[in-house]
This record gives structure tokens, C-alpha cells and sequence, in this order.
């Protein structure tokens, strides 16, 4: 079976205040899906919403994955049934270690029925699969010892997110702005690591408004939201068009959503 | 004898889904009780029962007075105890027993189901278990004894080694220091007991274990530890006792010397029924180039008023009060330390993490002082708070005193709430919320969980996971 991510006519408000208008969007397992627009324009909060955090309230429309109802599932039950999302700005949790945080997180996954006290995967196996994980992302095994998030830099900040990816193998995955405050090479590392993981083994939303990812993971669609719409799709074209020329013809072609965007971003 | 444990299920424990291992009462019969309430008779009972020297008797008669006239704390938490409701001494056996197997039955369960012989196997240089108010239980590893160090009951350290224990004993904390302080001298029985020789090094911890298991109890046991000339112990202390409706005291006063050169760290797990107040005094005094460790850890009680004290004496010496509490509904931690540079080139380091939970209290109080003549000493505090809901409680009561012109002193406070952020991204990685929210408190006080031997380690992780449990809201 293909699984399947829809989402139909999505409206989010954030404090009260309507950030997405009105989204449809479907994506299939093994695809690349490219999410760009300007700042302000609603790109991060479909990410959010479609993880289920609390603070982004649906006030309209459906999210399904494979026609089960996202939005019933509290943000574990979601990470649970295959979604996943690497963060902008991933959150420390000091004394907590990457290695032991992994383990409680892809055991849960990959049992999705697991109840609280239940026995991990066994610790041996965990660390020869993280120890190759690491290895094919060339990260140092110190990393894991290190408490989360905690003191890292922007760079391994994004690289712990890519690991996550890696080691809990969702079936959807969101990348919130993996590129954003990463130099060349950083950049370079991590578009290949995705690759590396297998964009044909997901399904892939990744939500950026440059095009540095995207060299190395050609989206086979690309959509440009403006003011909480999705206001275009087209293929990898269009992404090095709005990276080549910016969001000009883009913010003259849809008036009443570029209105919106500038709303939304006066706030 | 009848052997009768069982697990009394109490509903207010029950309803907050905080049963434990520990909540359970054994039925014994004890061999002497004395009278409810505290007068000049029930102290001169207890001398004559244990056949004091007169000085002992005169110690306790005038630490009553002192008790008498000393007015209730008022800081800290609610003190609500009727002192003539409690009984002071309670004698569980007829002596105490150097075989695990001689131990009466019910008591030995009682132990059993909290582990103490089987971490004593495991890894322990000794050990002491108290029942109510006195030892019932002890043993040393051959080697250590055979090498002069002496780990006894504080009863038996009094007949033994009289001139040893009357060189110390009341010297770090007269009668005078506090009301309970005083409460304690005039009623002391048990507690730990140790000296080691110069020189001696003891790799493994040293326990005792201390149990209250009658209701309306109050146990005042009294340790003396003396660490001689570069000499290192690790003393660990575990305190426990089930639920009662009504309330129970444990007011223990411990004094630590430790000499130039030595070394004495002193760990405490106290997992208190939450009607229990624990009011306890201990203090350390530490010599040239000593280090005095305190690691305090407060889950249980009702009300706890405890403040590790180290007083640096001469140049080089270090003090290190490492303190974590845990408040959950119905409690109040006032916990803390004190560090007082009495001379010069001494540092000290005070770090201090607490947690309020579903309406708890945690308040840090802590003092550093820094006397005239302690030059270039150093002092850092570090204190952080998390509070898991809305209706819990932190506050921070730092006082520092400086006499001295040329130190370095260095306070950091912080108070955090469990954060949204943080919860959302374990949750989005597939943790439940509780799982998330007991990973975020067990990573608040990592820092002071590597520090404690592994088997501590563990059982302080699982304590608190046991608070957390169906408790996020």
C-alpha cells in the first residue's frame, strides 16, 4: 500500500488569530514536496499543525494520514503512526542524554502499542544501529552522550534532527528550515544525509525559502504558499525560479493573498 | 512470634496513584514503650533503660530545659506537632544482632522488602539498621575492623569508646544550637557511629538504614562521624516509614569532624511518609585541606527543615553541599545549606535543584558566610527550581554574609516551569506526556544523580518517576 498524507482545506489560528486560510495538500510515500514563500507566509505553522502542536488551534478542514484523522491524535500517537518533524529551532533538554532520549523514542515508534514501563529495545542492539547511523551521517559518537540540543551549535543542532530522522524512519517527514543557519557545507552534509536516509523510503515536506536543500533533493513538486494559501505549484522549476528571482511575480499575481501576508506579517 | 506485613493500602496515597514499596506496616511487639509525652521522668527512663553514665543523664536533663524554653522556629514550614502526643523511645528488641539471621522475623521482612541485606551483599562496607528507636542490626567488613575503624550504634559507642565519644560528642551541635537540636539531646537513641583511623581509605559506601514503623512515633537517633588525618569514607543513610493518618517526628542531629587531609562525603535518600515532620540538624566541620560533602536528597515527609552545614576551619579546607527536593501535594521541602569560610584559601560550593509538583512547596534557604581573617575564599551557589503546574511553589531565601574584603562569591538562581516547547518536541518523537515530562525532571537533576553511587542512582530515578506517574495534568 502507498501511504498517503491529505491534507483538505486546513485552517489554523494561532492566539485567535487566522494564520492558514485554507490548504490542500496531498502527498505520496516516496515523493519530494518543496513548501517556499516568504517570511510570514504560513509555511512553519503547517508543520506544526500537522505534528499537533498545542499552541496551533485547527479551526477548519482535515489532516489523514493513509484516511486515519491526524487531528484526533495527540502529537505522540502522530509521531507513533509515521510523522515526523525535524525542527527550525530544536529545544534543549538538559541531563537528558541523545543516546537515551533516542532509545525511549524509537522504541515507542516502532511499538506503537508500547505501554509506559515497558521494556526498551534491548540496549545492545540500539547501540549498534545508532553506532552505524552515526557513522553514515560522520558524526562522532560523543555526540550521543551529550545532553540534547543542550550547548550545540546551529550546525549539530540540524545534523541531531537529521539523526532522528534516520533512526526513527517515518513514513511522512516535515523539514522545517534544515537549511536555515547552516554555511555551505553544513548544508552540503546534511541535503546529502537525506539522501543518504532514502527519500524513496518517505515522504518528504521540506519547508525552506532558499533553494540549498533542494539542489541535492530535486522535489518533483513545489508549492508556494503567500499569505496562508497554497497560491502555486509547479515541479523543481519553480524553485529555482523563486530562488533566481525572488517572490516578485509571485506577490503581483495573487493581490488579495499577498494583502493577507502583509497582515500577517505587520503583526 | 507472629509475622504479619501487610501492604495497608491508604486511600489519600492511593488516590494519588503514589503507592509504594515502602508504604506498609509490620506488626511487632515492641519490648519496651514508653509513656505518650515528654517530661523530665521519660528522659531519665530512657538514660536508665540504656544504663547511662551520669554525665549522659545530666546532658539530656539539661538539653530539656533548653528545649523547653527555646520557642518554636518561626521560619520556615508550619511546625503543627503536639509534642505530648508522641512517644519518645521505643525498644524494637533485646539487643543487637551482628547475624541478618538472629534479627526477629518481622523485622527482618520489614528490611528484606526494602533491600538492605541485599545491597549490603552487593557492595557495602558496612551496615546499621535501625527500627524505631534503636539498631537492631550491624556489621562491618572484617578488614575495615581489623584496620580500627570502628562503625557501631551511637549507644554502644558511648560504653565502649567513652573517651573517644566524649571528646566529640555535642561539639559541632551544643543543645543550645536549635529547639530540635535540644529535643534530640535530651532524647537521642541510636544512629551511626564511626571513626576512622589516619590514613584508612573505605572504597565502598557505609549504610544505615532508618525505619519508623509505629504510628505517633519520634525517632531522634544521633550520629558522630570522625574522619582522622587523611582518612575517606562515603556514609549513605536511607530513611523510610509508612502512612498513618496521624503524624510522626524524626528530629536527628549529625555531627562530622573531619580532620586535615581526609575525606567525608554523606549521602541521604529520605523517603518519608508525608506525615512525617523531619527536622533534622547536621553539621560538618572541616580541617586543613580536608572535603566535606553533603548530598541530600528529599522526597518524602510532610514537612522537612534540613540545612547541611559546613564550617571550614583552616586553609585549604572545602565544603560541597549538593541538595535535591522533591515537593508533591501536601508538602513542604525548606531545605538547604550552609557554608561559613571561617579561614583563609577555603572553597565552597552549594548546588541546589528542587521540584513542585500538584500544589507542593520547595523553598531553598541557604546561608554563606564568610568571616574576617578567610581571605581569598571562594564561594559558588547554584539554584535552580522547577515547577511542574500552576498551583506549586518555589521560593529562594539566600543570605550571605561577607566579613571580607578579598573573596570571590558567585550566586546563580533560576526558576523554570516545564515547558510547552519542551514537552511538544519529546512528544512529537513519540514520547507520552508523562514520559516526556519524567525525562525532563530526571535530566533537571542529573547533575546531582551522577554523583551518587549507582544503586542510589537508580532508586532515586525510580522514586521519582513514581511521583511523576499519572500525576501530569
Amino acid at each position: 500500500m502507498t501511504h498517503v498524507l491529505n491534507i483538505e482545506n486546513l485552517q489554523v489560528a494561532v492566539e485567535g488569530k487566522p494564520i492558514l486560510r485554507g490548504v490542500d495538500l496531498e502527498i505520496k510515500h516516496g515523493e519530494t514536496h518543496a513548501l517556499m514563500g516568504p517570511n510570514g507566509s504560513g509555511k512553519s505553522t503547517l508543520g506544526q499543525a500537522i505534528m499537533g502542536h498545542p499552541k496551533y488551534e485547527v479551526t477548519g478542514g482535515s489532516i489523514t494520514l493513509d484516511g486515519e484523522n491526524l487531528l484526533e491524535m495527540e502529537p505522540d500517537e502522530r509521531a507513533r503512526a509515521g510523522m515526523f518533524m525535524a525542527f527550525q529551532r530544536p529545544v534543549a533538554i538538559p541531563g537528558v542524554k541523545m543516546a537515551d532520549f533516542l532509545r525511549h523514542s524509537t522504541t515507542n515508534v516502532r511499538n506503537p502499542e508500547r505501554k509506559e514501563g515497558e521494556d526498551l529495545i534491548p540496549m545492545k542492539d540500539f547501540r549498534r544501529e545508532l553506532k552505524d547511523k552515526m557513522q553514515q551521517l560522520q558524526m562522532d559518537m560523543e555526540f550521543a552522550r551529550r545532553y540534547v540540543n543542550d550547548g550545540f551549535s546551529g550546525g549539530e543542532m540540524k545534523r541531531a534532527e537529521i539523526l532522528q530522522l534516520a533512526m526513527l524512519q517515518p513514513k511522512f517527514a516535515i523539514l522545517d528550515e534544515t537549511d536555515s543557519g547552516l554555511d555551505a557545507d553544513a548544508v552540503r552534509l546534511a541535503s546529502e544525509s537525506i539522501a543518504h536516509i532514502g527519500r524513496e523510503k518517505m515522504g518528504l515536506l521540506i519547508i525552506t525559502h532558499h533553494d540549498k536543500l533542494l539542489v541535492h533533493n530535486p522535489p518533483e513538486f513545489t508549492h508556494v504558499m503567500l499569505g496562508g494559501r497554497l497560491v502555486e505549484t509547479g515541479g523543481s522549476e519553480l524553485a529555482e525560479e523563486l530562488h533566481a528571482d525572488g517572490y516578485e511575480r509571485i506577490r503581483a499575481a495573487y493581490p488579495e493573498a499577498e494583502a493577507e501576508n502583509l497582515a500577517m506579517a505587520g503583526e | 512470634m507472629a509475622t504479619d506485613i501487610t501492604p495497608e493500602k491508604n486511600a489519600e496515597a492511593e488516590s494519588l496513584g503514589e503507592i509504594n514499596k515502602y508504604d506498609f506496616r509490620t506488626e511487632t511487639e515492641a519490648v519496651f514503650k514508653s509513656q505518650k509525652g515528654l517530661n523530665e521522668e521519660i528522659v531519665r527512663q530512657i538514660s536508665g533503660m540504656k544504663d547511662e553514665p551520669e554525665w549522659m543523664l545530666e546532658f539530656r536533663l539539661k538539653a530539656l530545659e533548653i528545649f523547653e524554653s527555646k520557642p518554636m522556629p518561626e521560619w520556615g514550614g508550619d511546625i503543627d506537632i503536639n509534642f505530648q502526643d508522641i512517644y519518645y523511645y521505643l525498644k524494637p528488641t533485646d539487643g543487637q544482632e551482628k547475624s541478618w539471621d538472629d534479627v526477629p522475623e518481622e523485622i527482618k521482612e520489614t528490611f528484606d522488602r526494602l533491600g538492605i541485606p541485599e545491597a549490603e551483599r552487593k557492595f557495602l562496607a558496612g551496615v546499621k539498621a535501625q527500627f524505631e528507636s534503636e539498631v537492631v542490626y550491624g556489621s562491618i567488613a572484617e578488614d575495615l575492623e581489623k584496620q580500627g575503624v570502628i562503625f557501631t550504634d551511637t549507644d554502644t559507642a558511648l560504653k565502649e569508646h567513652p573517651e573517644l565519644f566524649r571528646e566529640y560528642f555535642g561539639t559541632i551541635i551544643p543543645s543550645e544550637d536549635n529547639k530540635f537540636s535540644a529535643l534530640n539531646s535530651a532524647v537521642w537513641s541510636g544512629g551511626s557511629f564511626i571513626y576512622v583511623p589516619p590514613g584508612v581509605k573505605i572504597d565502598f559506601p557505609m549504610q544505615a538504614y532508618f525505619r519508623i514503623n509505629a504510628q505517633n512515633m519520634g525517632q531522634f537517633e544521633r550520629t558522630l562521624i570522625i574522619v582522622d588525618e587523611g582518612a575517606e569514607i562515603h556514609y549513605v543513610e536511607g530513611c523510610t516509614a509508612p502512612m498513618y493518618s496521624s503524624d510522626s517526628l524524626h528530629s536527628a542531629v549529625v555531627e562530622v569532624i573531619v580532620k586535615k587531609n581526609g575525606r567525608c562525603r554523606y549521602t541521604t535518600i529520605q523517603n518519608w511518609a508525608n506525615n512525617i515532620y523531619n527536622l533534622v540538624t547536621k553539621r560538618a566541620v572541616c580541617y586543613q585541606d580536608a572535603t566535606m560533602e553533603w548530598v541530600d536528597g528529599n522526597l518524602g515527609s510532610r514537612l522537612t527543615m534540613k540545612y547541611p552545614a559546613v564550617y571550614m576551619m583552616e586553609p585549604g579546607a572545602h565544603g560541597e553541599i549538593l541538595s535535591i527536593a522533591f515537593s508533591g501535594k501536601g508538602q513542604h521541602q525548606d531545605a538547604g545549606a550552609k557554608l561559613v569560610h571561617v579561614a583563609p584559601n577555603t572553597t565552597g560550593q552549594i548546588i541546589s535543584k528542587s521540584i513542585s509538583k500538584n500544589g507542593g512547596r520547595s523553598s531553598y534557604r541557604g546561608l554563606v558566610r564568610v568571616e574576617e581573617g578567610a581571605t581569598h575564599a571562594k564561594n559558588n551557589v547554584v539554584c535552580d527550581a522547577l515547577i511542574l503546574d500552576p498551583e506549586s511553589r518555589s521560593d529562594t531565601y539566600p543570605y550571605i554574609e561577607i566579613m571580607e574584603q578579598d573573596v570571590s562569591i558567585g550566586h546563580e538562581a533560576s526558576v523554570s516551569r516545564i515547558g510547552e516547547e519542551q514537552l511538544f518536541y519529546l512528544t512529537s518523537r513519540g514520547l507520552s506526556e508523562t514520559e516526556a515530562s519524567a525525562m525532563i525532571v530526571n535530566g533537571f537533576i542529573e547533575p546531582l544523580v551522577k554523583e551518587l553511587p549507582m544503586e542510589y542512582a537508580v532508586e532515586l530515578n525510580r522514586l521519582i518517576q513514581l511521583q511523576m506517574e499519572g500525576s501530569v495534568g
